[in-house]
């Protein structure tokens, strides 16, 4: 289960990019995981609220893309799809091949909701 | 006080990775919505390039033994100290649940070993390994192995630092392992086939057919059949040891492989 320690690291991560003045306003959080990540999005998901509990960052959806496996081979140069436990090139049939997609697990983007109003109001009397 | 980088460590070093963030993307965080596109387990990802600048200055080679629980990562690092007695001074860290069982293995042998004992933790992390290392002279080290928490699944998803992965398949699990756990064996810069000396016991496991599955995961890397109890195929192991150790002195540690 270590898509709870993932799941740190992305609150972490997060809460960096959350301005002060910004805390609790954070609306979705999207990820790209690919499935040679090696972390499950379902268990991300259920792992998320559990770690956002108290952060600024809490109540946020999580937004998954999943990514597919991609190959480029070696042998003859063709890109094609790939399962995860076969990475095989489709158009020869090598072995040689370099992943180029599939292993992805990133932060993409945070996007925040709309400030309330009463915080506008505030940051003006100031 | 951590020599390298001057931060006061005990355990849990985390560089706290806003420090590193470009100014412009907090500018950005007025608006909507802040593009951020780094790796999620990018704390960790730093920390393991800190380790790996201790391991350089130390002039330590390392390597990371992942297997299932039961593969025989202690016996084979148990041959292997005694194979490599007078040739390359060893040392261990032991990630376990709990208990110091395998360190005390490794002290018996006159080796160095330090226990990381994770709780409920199913694999080793970076600051794990970092928080180790202080209470390791890594001076006189030639061959640091940290021995991970016997998982198939969750260790091959954090960089310690190491600069190889040796993944331990023993030869009564079945040898289509690497099509069960494609992470974890994509990640081997060599396959062990462990007990060997079970082979005909077993009966059904061919290490050919293991081999394959590794190569249909684009992974070229050698696969080699040992038996820590008899000794078959250990002077192999130690060749790749010395050969893999020599080839990343002669470029000074300074693009480890692990990538």
């Amino acid at each position: 289960m270590h898509e709870l320690s993932v799941c740190a690291a992305l609150v972490r991560q997060v809460l960096d990019v959350v301005p002060p003045a910004r805390a609790g306003a954070t609306g979705r959080i999207m990820l790209r995981i690919g499935p040679l990540a090696g972390v499950e999005p379902e268990q991300l998901r259920l792992a998320f609220p559990l770690v956002a509990a108290g952060t600024a960052c809490a109540g946020a959806m999580i937004d998954i893309e999943p990514m597919p496996v991609r190959v480029c081979c070696r042998v003859c140069g063709e890109h094609s799809a790939a399962r995860a436990n076969r990475l095989i090139c489709a158009g020869c049939g090598a072995w040689q091949v370099n992943l180029v997609g599939g292993d992805e697990m990133l932060l993409a983007s945070v996007e925040f909701l709309a400030p309330p109003r009463v915080q506008q109001r505030e940051r003006a009397d100031v | 006080m951590c020599d390298l980088c001057g931060c006061a460590v005990a355990t849990g070093h985390v560089h706290v990775a806003g420090a590193q963030l470009p100014a412009a993307s907090l500018h950005g965080a007025s608006g909507r919505q802040v593009e951020v596109m780094r790796a999620l387990l990018h704390d960790n990802d730093h920390q393991a390039a800190h380790n790996r600048a201790h391991f350089a200055a130390a002039g330590t080679f390392v390597v990371n033994l992942m297997s299932s629980p039961g593969a025989g990562k202690t016996s084979l690092l148990e041959a292997t100290i005694r194979a490599l007695r007078g040739r390359l001074s060893v040392a261990v860290i032991e990630g376990d649940l709990e208990t110091e069982n395998d360190a005390r293995r490794i002290r018996a042998l006159g080796a160095p070993a330090v226990q990381i004992t994770t709780g409920n933790a199913c694999h080793l992390d970076a600051s794990m390994v970092h928080a180790a290392l202080h209470a390791l002279d890594l001076a006189p080290i030639d061959v640091l192995f940290i021995e991970n928490v016997g998982n198939l699944v969750c260790p091959a998803g954090f960089d310690l630092g190491q600069h190889r992965n040796v993944v331990l398949l023993s030869v009564t699990e079945g040898d289509d392992k690497p099509e069960k756990y494609p992470v974890m064996f994509r990640a081997a810069d060599l396959l062990a086939v462990t007990k060997t000396d079970l082979l005909a016991a077993v009966g059904d496991f061919e290490p050919a057919r293991a081999t394959r599955h590794l190569r249909a995961l684009a992974n070229a890397a050698p696969v080699l059949e040992i038996s820590a109890r008899s000794g078959a195929g250990l002077n192999g192991w130690i060749d790749w040891l010395v050969e893999q150790r020599a080839r990343d002195a002669d470029r000074t540690f300074e693009h480890a492989a692990h990538d």
